[in-house]
């Protein structure tokens, strides 16, 4: 019997606030243990909270740009459970009126793994259940005898998405969380470190015959730390689920933690009783209305990765390889869209940005923003290039100048000497010299030994000092031997 | 809702981590299902064409801007730690 995975995401996104969710802490990462705590987030009685707006807005934007239905009214509920990483023993969180219901992210075929886009057919469309806001939880660290609390997380803006069971593969869950961090990052809405925990993920799993409607029994699998432990992870339990199912055994609906180094998932000790988190509402926060603001935040929806990608080979003419590195990286198509408003020619540009202004920037170790090169810079080194002034090699090392020297294209063009010749006449004066020097290869060639035109065009380019242009030393020795 | 009878005390106990004595609990029972009565009743107020609410004052969007102010020091912020080493609170350890 054949055999298909069927997976839903959970994600939590931090967002880029400056404070925290509830309070005026600081949100940042990397601080000291318990630095940047105050009586709202530590949960000590009597402190109440107050909500950050930008916190909302964020998420607000989160949902338009997913293209899901913004709650006209919205609350905040608590939900109660003990454990040491939420002193107040409850996390502010919302239960049935979140903030944001429905939406759908496609998938591109770029944002899938590598080596697994060759097979993918269609754009896959990913449906979401809903957006909410919440807080984030304090960061355990486990020791040999104790556990030790550090509440500098507790209390930062946590948004969670909710997709649909519509994910099929490992790989299609790797492309959804490519395509999301992406689309985050547009927004401005996270940075989306999985590393720094900004970005995590809890994935719920279950196979079924392919021909059978109901789905299996779940498994929700977490502590994964990256996009392409998601994809390990979830290759390695849907085969473990399916080995179960194929055997005839049943598959435990259960929590399961991945393990990294092990490559491998585990059982979690599971509670004997199903979580009973007594959701009410927050006394202590009133509703939230969207209607004085939301236009607001509509009208900041920016133009995103896909969109982008279709803009720039349409309307740029940039080849599609080059759109979708440049598209990758807000920064970075940023970057080139200024320096190709400066030519005509914005393929060319591309070419720049994505093989040796990248190649360059990495040997160097130095981010985009500290490029020696300023994007408009660069449209006029493409300009020099095109209008046949220097040759396409000579418009490299020009480049690799620029990056080292910060300085001007015109400027090396002139101060190298490089200019290339496109004077016919002169052009023609050199052949005549060289022609005339070389009467015994003449003869040859006359002879029908075509290919010693070449050996004639280099000694023009020398006699040049390199500086001719070689389509046009090729043409005028061949119209002159007659050939 | 749950009916009364749907709701049990020792239950609500293990929830909230409380221990009760058996009298006690057959004390708090028979009182949750008075209280649960109570709430009853309102059920049956025909409430259509009202709608629903959390809360019961008038006043949305109550809201703060982003701005940090600073927080505790370390120090104080443990200070009420039964335990702490490193300025992390310590508590038992948690098995996952």
């Amino acid at each position: 019997m054949n055999y298909e995975a069927v997976i839903g995401l959970e994600v939590h996104v931090q967002l880029r606030t400056r404070t925290k969710m509830f309070c005026a802490c600081a949100n940042t990462f990397g601080a000291p243990p318990n630095t940047q705590t105050c009586p709202v987030c530590l949960g000590l009685p009597g402190a109440l909270p107050s909500p950050n707006f930008e916190a909302l807005r964020l998420t607000a934007l989160t949902g338009l740009m997913l293209g899901g239905a913004i709650a006209p009214r919205c609350k905040f509920d608590r939900k109660n459970y003990f454990y040491p990483d939420v002193s107040k023993n409850y996390q502010i969180s919302q239960y049935d009126l979140p903030i944001c219901v429905g939406g759908e992210l496609v998938l591109p075929r770029e944002n899938y793994p590598k080596d697994a886009q060759k097979t993918v057919e269609e754009s896959r469309r990913i449906r979401l259940v809903r957006i909410h806001l919440e807080e984030d939880v304090a960061k355990s660290f486990h020791f040999e005898a104790a556990t030790g609390v550090d509440f500098n997380r507790a209390g930062a803006p946590l948004m969670e998405i909710v997709t649909q069971p519509d994910l099929r593969s490992p790989e299609e869950a790797f492309a959804f969380l490519s395509t999301l961090r992406l689309v985050l990052l547009y927004g401005g809405v996270s940075d989306a470190d999985m590393e720094k925990g900004q970005l995590r993920c809890d994935c719920n799993v279950s196979v079924r015959p392919v021909d059978q409607e109901e789905l299996g029994a779940k498994v929700e699998i977490k502590n994964m730390n990256s996009i392409s432990g998601v994809r390990r992870a979830l290759a390695h339990e849907i085969e473990r689920q399916m080995d179960v199912a194929r055997n005839g055994g049943r598959i435990a609906q259960e929590t399961r933690r991945w393990d990294e180094a092990a490559g491998a998932t585990f059982g979690m000790r599971s509670k004997e009783m199903a979580h009973d988190y007594r959701y009410f509402p927050e006394p202590d926060l009133l509703p939230v209305v969207v209607d004085s603001w939301i236009d607001e935040v509509r009208r900041a929806v920016p133009e995103l990765p896909v969109a982008r990608k279709e803009r720039l080979m349409r309307r740029l003419g940039v080849g599609e390889s080059n759109a979708e590195v440049l598209v990758a990286d807000r920064e970075l198509a940023d970057w080139f869209e200024k320096a190709a408003a400066t030519t005509k020619n914005a393929n060319g540009v591309a070419n720049f940005v994505v093989n040796d202004l990248l190649r360059e920037l990495g040997a160097a170790g130095k981010p985009l923003v500290e490029s020696p090169i300023a994007p408009e810079a660069l449209g006029a080194l493409v300009d020099l290039a095109d209008a046949g002034r220097i040759s396409s090699s000579q418009a490299k090392e020009v480049f690799a100048e620029m990056f080292r020297s910060g300085r001007a294209a015109d400027e090396i063009v002139v101060e190298r000497g490089m200019e290339q010749v496109s004077d016919t006449d002169a052009i023609g004066k050199l052949c005549d010299e060289v022609l005339a020097v070389n009467a015994a290869m003449v003869a040859q060639i006359r002879e029908g030994n075509v290919k010693a035109v070449g050996n004639l065009v280099g000694q023009v380019m020398k006699r040049s000092q390199g500086k001719a242009n070689p389509a046009m030393v090729n043409a005028a020795l061949k119209e002159k031997l007659g050939i | 809702m749950n009916s009364s009878s749907d709701l049990h005390v020792r239950y609500v106990a293990q929830l909230a981590r409380l221990k009760l004595s058996e009298e006690e609990a057959c004390r708090y029972q028979e009182q949750l299902e008075q209280i649960v009565r109570y709430i009853e009743q309102i059920r049956k107020l025909d409430v259509r064409g009202i709608e629903p609410t959390a809360h019961v004052v008038e006043r949305v969007n109550p809201m703060r801007a982003d701005d940090p102010a600073p927080s505790l020091s370390p120090d104080d912020a443990t200070a009420n730690a039964p335990l702490r080493a490193e300025h992390l609170f310590m508590v038992p350890k948690v098995v996952e």
